[in-house]
This record gives structure tokens, sequence and C-alpha cells, in this order.
């Protein structure tokens, strides 16, 4: 009916204007417009320089620096191909930084993993607007102040004469505390001093970066999904573990790349918190700094890397990448 | 097998409010084992609602459903025997085609060979026979709906609920699965419930169908009976193209201003002056618009008493150029007085 009751609507003929000369910057958006490599170039090229020149660089220097080696006699660098830093790098010392760091890096990426997905499964499935809104916001605001802040105040939460001392001492709890602190590896004086502050303040500290992708990842799964599988006969557990989980797996291991290497290159929560114990960031530190033995921090640089590498390849196997 | 006086679906008093929304609004209905039912509606109307109802997404506000004669309505939708076929499709996207088919059976803890053997036995039901390792991303729109009805089927429900399973589908595409969805249902022989706005589907498919509008059922009949006996305004308006014919138009017609309506195909339209048979409607008029869509053409004829009717006439002999000067020519409408139908007003 709609397209009979139009009537014709008549056209004046002045409408149309007299056609202008192009000024200059239509002629430049002509003249760009007809050739597309342009564009790409006007995109990608000081990114591209940023990436190829000041980063890929950077990097290709770092590796090259690993196998140099540092003469202790002189005191030198001799600029000559060797893998003599790297068999420094497997002494008993260093290894043991390597695995207290990685063994930190997965013990983090469990724990923020584990406490993220609640929440992020609350604010993808669950929270109103608002109530979405808001956890966004409580996520995002402690990114807004310094991180160094942010670790500092917590040595003086987890200090011997720090707020939570006084809770576990008024919930009676203290020989717990003193069980977990005398343990031989994670233990120390305080939880200021101790592997198990380094623990707590890490996971602090790298939570929103766990969050947000798993959030991203299962605001994707479309509720129809959840309701097929339930149609087919999966209870909610099972629907859990045949389809959000695998779905959602892409959005963990992108977090968990995040905290993980975080971790592995982190040398200001230790240094804050930690002992004599180093980590890979610390000897990065003191290696290049105080002692001057180049190399051997470049080779310290180089593990982070290939673990990232062989955490990459791994999460490829286990089909992280196949949902995306 | 099933008591065939026992019905598949019933609906007692079901209402399903969202706030202040009445998306269903005290329906009641009953849906017979192994019948083609359609709901049909415009979007808003509850249909949806009611077969999400049914699936167990959304539990009634009030009113009871019962599914075979056995009471579900706080039922979870996995402890109830019927699946759905989603408008979206929901193939699980981490999932070959083989492993969505298979997902029901992989939950129910089915041996693999059986599995195996089972998938095969739909993808040949739904013609897709070899696709059993594609991804869901790697099919067409039509190959993705074939996957979720063999997804929903093999599970051998007792009744199959699909959600506009159509919807996305182009007209060809859409006309040959329609022939394809009965003649499928036909070969299970299980119960159909069928959700779509298209009304021309609702007419080809359907065994009965509902029309919904505002959450409550008009009316539910066969095919014909919606489309011939229109019980409501409404009705008549959706179903197919009507002319409510009132007032003094529709006094000067039948002798009473009481509201009838007529289809446009039941319409004869000839030149002013031409005899008119006897015992007809007849009502002079003037041609206002013209549309030739191939095979017909629908003019548009402003009658006495100042209302709208569309009429619609195959072209068995009228040609295209023909039609460009019929445009504002006097003529007389006729029509056999069985095909009027009279509608109470809402």
């Amino acid at each position: 009916m709609s397209i009979l009751d139009t009537k014709p609507v008549s056209v004046s003929k002045s409408s149309s204007y007299p056609a202008l000369a192009p000024s200059s910057s239509q002629r430049v958006s002509t003249y760009i417009y007809q050739r597309p490599w342009l564009i790409m170039i006007l995109l990608l090229g000081l990114p591209l320089f940023w990436m190829i020149v000041i980063y890929l660089g950077s990097l290709a220097t770092l590796l090259l620096n690993s196998f140099y080696y540092l003469d202790s006699f002189t005191g030198l660098i001799v600029r000559q191909f060797t893998l003599r830093t790297y068999a420094n790098l497997m002494t008993r010392a260093n290894l043991d930084i390597v695995l207290r760091t990685a063994g930190m890096a997965s013990a983090v990426t469990l724990s923020t993993a584990m406490l993220a997905f609640p929440l992020a499964y609350y604010m993808a499935r669950y929270a109103s607007k608002r109530i979405k809104g808001f956890l966004y916001l409580a996520v995002l605001l402690p990114l807004w102040s310094s991180y160094l802040v942010r670790v500092y105040a917590w040595k003086l939460i987890l200090a011997k004469e720090g707020i939570l001392s006084w809770f576990i001492l008024q919930t009676h709890l203290d020989w717990l505390l003193n069980a977990l602190l005398s343990a031989p590896g994670i233990g120390g004086p305080s939880l200021s001093v101790s592997a198990i502050g380094i623990y707590i303040v890490f996971v602090y500290v790298w939570l929103p970066y766990m969050i947000l992708p798993i959030e991203a990842a299962l605001e994707r799964v479309p509720k129809s999904l959840l309701e097929a599988s339930g149609d087919l006969g999966a209870r909610p557990g099972q629907t859990f573990r045949r389809i959000v989980l695998p779905l959602a797996f892409p959005g963990v291991v992108a977090g968990s790349i995040f905290t993980f290497s975080l971790t592995l290159g982190d040398f200001i929560v230790p240094s804050a918190l930690g002992n004599s114990s180093f980590f890979i960031g610390q000897a990065v530190l003191s290696h290049q700094g105080t002692s001057g033995n180049l190399p051997l921090a470049a080779a310290f640089t180089v593990v982070p890397m290939a673990i990232m590498v062989l955490y990459l390849i791994g999460a490829k196997k286990l089909g992280a990448f196949d949902a995306l | 097998m099933n008591d065939p006086a026992i019905p598949a679906v019933q609906f007692s008093e079901v209402s399903r409010h969202f706030g202040d929304v009445r998306a269903v609004d005290g329906v009641s209905v009953e849906i017979l084992d192994g019948e083609f039912f359609t709901m049909l509606g415009p979007s808003g109307s509850g249909k949806t609602t009611c077969l999400r109802l049914i699936a167990g997404f959304e539990r009634p506000t009030a009113g009871r459903i019962l599914l075979h004669g056995k009471e579900v309505t706080n039922l979870p939708p996995y402890e109830r025997d019927v699946n759905t076929v989603f408008q979206d499709y929901a193939l699980f996207p981490h999932m070959t085609v083989g492993d969505n088919i298979a997902y029901a059976l992989m939950i129910k803890k089915v041996p693999k060979t059986v599995r195996a053997r089972r998938v095969e036995e739909m993808l040949e039901l739904v013609r897709l026979s070899g696709l059993a390792g594609r991804r869901p991303a790697q099919l067409s729109g039509g190959q993705r709906q074939r996957v979720a009805l063999a997804r929903a089927l093999i599970n051998q429900p007792r009744v199959l609920l699909l959600d506009e399973p159509l919807g996305a589908l182009d007209l060809k595409l859409r006309q040959q699965m329609q022939i394809e969805l009965k003649a499928i249902q036909q070969r299970v022989g299980i119960t159909f419930i069928y959700v779509t706005h298209d009304q021309e589907e609702a007419l080809t498919m359907s065994d009965r169908m509902a029309v919904f509008n505002l959450g409550k059922i008009e009316q539910i009949g066969s095919p014909s009976q919606i489309y011939e006996h229109p019980a409501t305004p409404f009705v008549a308006g959706f179903v197919g193209v009507s002319n409510l014919i009132n007032g003094p138009a529709a006094e000067a017609i039948t002798g009473s201003p009481a509201t009838f309506s007529i289809r446009p195909e039941k319409i004869h339209i000839i030149a002013r002056g031409a005899g008119v048979p006897e015992g007809m409607h007849a009502v002079k008029g003037q041609i206002r618009d013209v549309i030739y869509l191939g095979l017909y053409t629908r003019y548009l004829v402003e009658i006495e008493g100042g209302l709208d009717l569309v009429v619609v006439e195959q072209n068995l002999k009228t040609t295209s150029a023909d039609l460009l000067t019929a445009r504002g020519k006097p003529v007389c409408l006729y029509w056999n007085r069985e095909h009027v139908r009279r509608v109470m007003e809402a």
C-alpha cells in the first residue's frame, strides 16, 4: 500500500549548483585517493620505522651483545663471537635466578587467571550496564596511579607493623602467618621482605591485564551458544567446560602473556620486597650497571624472550588461537 | 507409541513479563503431537518468547507448561525432551561440523562408533554428506542452517523448536528450505513448532498456525481458515493483504455499516459500463495507481466513499504497455458475496 500512496515529488530545475574549480585540498585528496599504495605508506610509515629501526634494531644489538664476552682480567668487552657468556649463564647461581623468576611468573599467572575469570565472567554475562561500568572503572582506576607508588604502598601494607599484620593478629591467625614465613624458599622476616610478599604484589599489579582480555573474550561468546548447549542436554558445568572455557581460552592466553612476561622482566617489585635472592630483572640491572658485564646482562635478557617464544608455541599447540 | 490424545505442548494461561512489558500475556494453546505448528506474528508479538518458554530458556511469570502431559514449567532446558534450531544457528565455532552434530550424544556419553554412525545418518538427512570435517565458518548460510537442524534432530526429540530458521537466507534458498523442512518433518514424524514473521512461510508449511499480536494469540487455525476467515482486523491485515471496508462505504455496498474484509485477488476489475453479473457486490471507482509485478498487476482503486482498495489481477491478457494508460481510468469493481468476511472491531 505504502508504495502506491507515495506521490511523485517534483524537483525544481534550479537545484543544481554551478561546478566550482577544485580547491588545492580537494586535489590532494583526489591524488591520494587514486593511489592506494600512498595511503598504506602514510598509515604504516611511522610505526614501521619505529618497529624496525628502534625496536628490532635494539633487539638485534642486544642479541649480538650476548655473543660477546667480558674479559675478567682487563674488564673490557671482547667483541668476538663466542658462547662463553651463555656457558656463564648456565652456572648454578644464574640458573637459580632463572628458575626462581619463571616459577614466580607461573604462580602469578595461574593465580591472576583464577582470580580474574570469575570477575570477568560476571562482568560479561550477568552485570547490568551500570555495574559493568563501575567494575570497569574499578579494574582500570589503579592503572591511573604510578606503579611505583602502588608497590611502595603495598610495602607499607605488608610491613611487620602494617595493617595486614595487625589484622592477622586481631583475628588470631598469626600462627598461620608465622608458619608461612618460616617456610624455606618463600618465607622471610616479614611479608614485606619475602617471596610471598612479592607474589602478592605481582598478583595485585598485573590483575587488570588478565581481567580485560578474558572479559573481552567472554563478551564475544553469543548467549545463544550457551543456550544451545543446554538445549542439547548439557548441564551448566558441562557447558562451561565444553563451550565457555574453550572459547574464553584465547583471552586467558592473551592475559597470561601479559602477566607472565611482565613478571619475567620486572625488577622493581623484587627489589622493593625481596631479599638477596635475585630475579632476572635485577640480574640484568646489576650486570649492565655495577659490574659492567653487558654481554651477561644481554644473555639474561634473552632468557625471558626464549621462554615467551616457547610459551606461545605451546599455547598454539594447545589450540589457544583456534577460536580466534 | 505416543497417545495422540495428549498434546505435545500445552500452555495454560502462561504469561511472561519483563518489567512492565507483557511479552506473553495469558496464552493458552494446545499443540498436537506430530503437527507442524507455526507461531506467526510481527516482531515483539511474543512468539519467540513462547518458543523460549517451551525450550526452558525463560520461565513463565504465571501459568503452567506441559510437554506430553508432563509439567515442565520450572525444569531447566537440559531436562526437557525438546531441541531448538536457533535463529543465528548458534553453531559452536571451535568444533567441526561433525562434533557440532554429535554434541548431544557426546553429552549423553554415547560410544564414539555409534556417534560417528548417527552423524553420518544426520548429514545424509540434511544432504551434507562429506562435510563432517569442516568448521562452521567454512560453510555457507544455507549449509549452517542444515547443520543446526541436524544437530537438533540427532537426539530424536519429540518436539523440535525452530526460531525463524530461514530468516537469514535469500529468497530462493528460503523457498527451497521450506519444502525440505516440511519433507524432513514428515520423514521424522515429530512435532515441529515454527516461529516466523513471514506469513507466506506460515501459510505454506503449517498444519495449524497461531497469529500473535501484543503477547496474545489472536487466532488459531489451519492456514486456509486463517486466510479465508480472519477473526480479527489484525489477522485480516497481517496475513496476506486485506481490504477493510467500514462506515458509509460498507453501507453503500452491503447495506450495513459493519466492517468487512475482502482479499485483493477476489475482486474483479472491469471497465465502467461493462455488465456486472447478478448477485455480486459492486462498487464504482477510479484507478489511482498501477504496479506491474510480472506475474500479476496490482491496482490501487479509490472507490466511492473515499476508501482505497488494493486489487490484484493476473496478467492473462494485459501487458505492461497497456498499464501505462490505466491510471485515472474509471472502473467498476465487483466480487462474490461469499468472499466477504465480517471481522470484529477490536
